[in-house]
């Protein structure tokens, strides 16, 4: 395979210049070793940031966060919620940084309004009555996996290509130059080479695993965030809670549901990262000084992500992950010690700050390239597109009420999906040249997502699955295991009460009946037995 | 308590309504004893019909179990404070024996190997270790084992259950089983196995089904189909269908709940109406008072009717963290009715594996309730909590049925040992 430009990894960042490289027509081929945003990218609060957070400890990032944040907006519509946001702080917390606070932001051009605690109350009657300040911000939230399918199908549209399940498993040099890109499709095993003029380091917190297979030696901090999903909506704004970040201080909104999180605990690999219990019970308590009901409702899933933070740019090495800078950071290789021609490292940032990131690496390429082409993503708002489309709480239940097909069966009952739009998926992936397994549909779409975790939608999209030819021989026993062991990770820690409950009727069936846990979770493919006439 | 109450006096109350409650209940009444038992209906409808003693040991291992006996023998052995350990094995198979033979003589017969198990289809495809089976899908192994031409009918509306899914899992093992698909007679849109169930004990609409069937056959000499073959009279659908296609059905179970469920509630709970049980099935039992004189009171029920019974001995039945015996917060599991203690893992990061296939199976599932060889809880010191308080079930400690594939015969044989340590109680 050939092209001008190859993009490692298909999050926020890695989607967002695929399509600013696309816009500025720029061919490209993206490969991501699982699917989009299957790193941080899709595990974070989907917080579209006013730059309050980070107004004392990084006023620089701030800034960026609320000029991308006001950009956005306009940008793309379609994926952000306008639903502004609150910093709260109650009794006991520091009243030095709570007086700070509006005038750092002022300071920095950030809007801040101050709210009386009684009226932050009457506008979320959920807040604490131990609420001593409360301040309004230009919080909003985005769903981080519209805004990335939206970017990778606009690219696209416009020739990109992604490679899914395609792991960048070595270099070739020629003298300063990388030459070709291995990739190992990691379903077949097979391996592609990929020729490019320029190879662009978008793999988040793997950087510094790719950056490695081109001999770069490069150090990034792997912090873990951790976050809860409630399974009602507890607020209409975003809630911050007033002082240095730390553990379970921000709650945001979500469609139908709500986000608490998150922690920062250090870990080595970015690999096989759960959401542990001490940091969910962490997250609760803290939360519960915000909000009291967070302690007591129901929550249906948590997951986590790790956020790449450069080294190097933090103020105090020895200190608090919290504290190194949530900026992002570009990096040529040819400048380093290194002395690579072809290759650039994006890492950092914030989901907020995606499209600046993207749009400073491109100008970087063009540059490179000799491309005069400039950015359009400043001015051109992302279309939205079907791909993305089922990726919305409750558009899914909209359309079927509203059409009220017969024979259009419901298969994920929770999130009310039914068949057709599972069917539409699976249209859009074998597009995609891609397998339409149960994960890859779940990150489409809302199946699973719901209180069941996905008990009974997934044996019922297996068998739709099978009936329309999509999986043979034992690759639904496989699809099965994988997908309920996924949606594991984030049921886990999370396990009392009515979740409890539910996940001893899903093993009642999975294990109890199906006896799944005796399967081996390889596959093979059997013929396929005939269709009586 | 207000003056609508009900009041009630009882040897034996019996707490639940899954598998163990109503088994406690029938070996209860039985044995002549004035039996009173309440509970949330339904609960028993989230059994698949296939009857498990045990199908699975050593779990860890994964290693099926062919001889169901010599398997409880073996585990007797390496599990010393597993359930089944409480009991003599003729106990367990007395148990088991006169739960089926009951469920024979109210017109729903199951079949079973006296010393083996059997490999039954289930809709992922799998096969699931198993000892009895209903009438309806007793011909399911043989099938299997003799690889018969087989054709599985679905349908179009069914969710969850595909013919071609099951036919596809096991083309390997069996190369003459094929799928159909075919339309519900009289149904359109989604549907529900219970209402498939009692749609075809209606003559008309099975004959209608038949003569979808018959063209489809094509040389199969058995036939599969979702549990659908009735709910009151099995007997009379499935030898019907079986008369007028020329060769035999079989049924293979669905995603839960299932109709097999609502045949056993059915039939259990006409039976024990009819020898005499008082039973309460939308009741919960929120209240128990130990009295003065040993016995218990028990107050029970949702809104304005509400009963109030006293019983000389009790059986707790309750179930787990689903069936509600068991409630869990983020700091610890209690049982729900009497506070009983629990045996658990010592924190909740114990309680699971972050692999949900792990194969030593999650430590919370075998939490619960400890008992002496009277099948009486006890407290951490191995003594009974109350003389005349037992219980039965999943409630109880160290097991894991849904690993081990021993839920039926648990519930079953706890009961039958509950029950008659509380008969000689109370003698």
């Amino acid at each position: 395979m050939q092209t001008r430009v190859l993009i490692i990894g298909a999050g926020a960042t890695g989607t967002g210049l695929a399509r600013d490289l696309s816009l500025r027509g720029v061919d490209c081929i993206v490969v991501e070793k699982r699917d989009v945003n299957a790193g941080a990218s899709g595990g974070n609060h989907g917080l579209l940031h006013s730059g309050a957070r980070y107004i004392v400890s990084d006023p620089a990032a701030a800034r960026e966060c609320h000029a991308e944040n006001q950009l956005l907006r306009k940008m793309a519509p379609h994926c952000i919620e306008k639903t502004g946001g609150l910093f709260v702080a109650v009794q006991g917390d520091d009243e030095n940084y709570v007086s700070n606070f509006p005038d750092a932001c002022r300071r920095w051009g950030i809007p801040v309004r101050a709210v009386d605690p009684k009226e932050a109350r009457r506008m979320e009657p959920a807040l604490s009555p131990r609420i001593i300040a409360a301040f309004q911000v230009d919080d909003a939230t985005v769903d981080p996996f519209k805004l990335s399918l939206d970017n990778i199908a606009d690219a696209r549209g416009r020739g990109c290509r992604l490679l899914r399940y395609s792991r960048v498993t070595g270099f070739e040099m020629d003298g300063r130059r990388i030459c070709r890109t291995r990739v190992t499709d990691a379903l077949t095993g097979r391996v592609h080479r990929v020729e490019a003029e320029m190879v662009i380091n978008a793999a988040g917190a793997w950087a510094d695993i790719i950056a490695g297979l081109a001999g770069v030696e490069m150090k990034i901090r792997r912090s873990k965030g951790s976050l809860l999903v409630t399974q009602n909506r507890l607020t209409r704004r975003v809630i911050n809670r007033l002082r240095m970040p730390t553990d379970g201080d921000i709650l945001v909104p979500g469609g139908t549901v709500s986000i608490l999180g998150t922690t920062s605990e250090r870990v080595d690999s970015p690999d096989n990262i759960y959401p542990e219990i001490r940091e969910i019970d962490s997250i609760i308590e803290q939360g519960a000084a915000m909000l009291p009901e967070l302690a007591t409702t129901r929550y249906i899933r948590a997951y986590c992500g790790v956020r790449p933070l450069p080294e190097g740019r933090g103020k105090d090495r020895q200190g608090d992950d919290r504290s190194v800078s949530r900026g992002y950071e570009l990096i040529d290789h040819a400048m380093g010690p290194e002395g690579i021609d072809n290759f650039i490292t994006i890492t950092g940032g914030k989901l907020t700050t995606f499209r600046l990131m993207a749009e400073k690496t491109a100008d970087l390429v063009c540059r490179r390239l000799g491309v005069k082409a400039a950015c359009q993503t400043r001015s051109r708002p992302l279309p939205d597109t079907v791909d993305a489309r089922w990726t919305e709480p409750g558009l899914a239940p909209d359309t079927w009420l509203r059409k009220n097909v017969a024979g259009d069966p419901l298969l994920c009952e929770c999130e009310m999906v039914p068949r057709s739009v599972v069917n539409e998926i699976v249209g859009t992936i074998r597009r995609q040249d891609g397998h339409p397994g149960l994960k890859a549909i779940g990150l489409r779409s809302r199946i699973g997502k719901g209180p069941c975790q996905g008990t009974f939608c997934s044996q019922r999209i297996a068998a739709s699955l099978y009936d329309d030819g999509h999986l043979q021989g034992r690759e639904g026993i496989c699809e099965l295991r994988s997908f309920l062991k996924e949606r594991w990770r984030g049921q886990q820690p999370l396990l009392w009460n009515k979740s409890l409950a539910q996940a001893e009727l899903q093993e009642a069936m999975h294990c109890g009946l199906f006896a799944l846990e005796l399967e081996p979770s390889a596959g093979n493919k059997p013929a396929e037995p005939p269709e009586m006439p | 308590m207000n003056s609508q109450a009900k009041k009630l006096d009882c040897d034996l109350m019996i707490i639940g309504t899954g598998m163990a409650g109503m088994a406690a209940a029938l070996f209860a009444a039985r044995s002549g004893l004035k039996t009173v038992q309440a509970g949330i209906s339904g609960q028993i409808g989230f059994a698949s019909g296939l009857i498990d003693l045990l199908g699975v040991h050593p779990a860890a291992e994964g290693r099926v179990v062919e001889n169901p006996w010599q398997g409880i023998l073996r585990l007797c052995r390496d599990e010393p404070d597993h359930p089944y350990a409480r009991m003599e094995i003729s106990a367990i198979e007395k148990a088991v024996h006169t739960f089926l033979g009951f469920l024979g003589e109210s017109g729903y017969p199951h079949v079973f190997n006296k010393d083996r198990n059997v490999k039954m289809p289930t809709p992922a495809g799998t096969l699931k270790p198993t000892y009895a089976l209903p009438h309806t899908m007793a011909r399911g192994p043989a099938a299997l084992a003799e690889a018969k031409p087989c054709v599985i009918f679905d349908f179009r509306g069914l969710k969850g259950f595909s013919g071609r899914q099951i036919a596809s899992h096991l083309a390997g093992t069996w190369p003459g089983l094929r799928w159909a698909r075919l339309d519900f007679p009289e149904a359109a849109g989604e549907l529900y196995t219970e209402r498939m169930a009692r749609a075809l004990e209606a003559g008309q609409i099975r004959k209608r089904l038949i003569s979808e069937m018959i063209p489809r056959l094509d040389g199969a000499q058995i036939a599969a189909l979702p549990a659908v073959l009735g709910i009151s009279d099995t007997l009379g659908v499935t030898e019907d269908i079986e008369k007028s296609l020329g060769v035999p059905v079989f049924e293979i179970p669905t995603m839960l709940p299932s109709v097999a469920g609502t045949r056993l509630q059915e039939k259990l709970g006409q039976g024990l109406g009819a020898m005499g049980v008082r039973t309460f099935f939308q009741h919960t039992v929120d209240k128990a008072a130990r009295c003065a004189n040993g016995g218990w009171t028990f107050e029970m029920g949702t809104g304005p009717v509400r009963a109030r019974v006293f019983a000389r001995a009790a059986v707790l039945c309750t179930g787990r963290f689903f069936g509600k015996g068991l409630h869990a917060d983020r700091h610890g599991i209690r049982e729900t009715v009497f506070d009983l203690p629990v045996v658990q893992p010592e924190s909740r990061a114990c309680w699971h594996h972050k692999d949900l296939w792990h194969p030593a199976g999650h430590p919370v599932n075998r939490a619960g309730l400890a008992v002496d060889d009277r099948f009486r809880p006890v407290d951490a010191g191995g003594k009974p909590v109350y003389p005349n308080l037992f219980a039965a079930g999943s409630i109880l400690a160290h097991q894991d049925w849904m690993r081990q594939k021993c839920g039926s015969g648990l519930a079953i044989a706890t009961a039958y040992g509950a029950v008659n340590a509380c008969v000689d109680l109370l003698a």
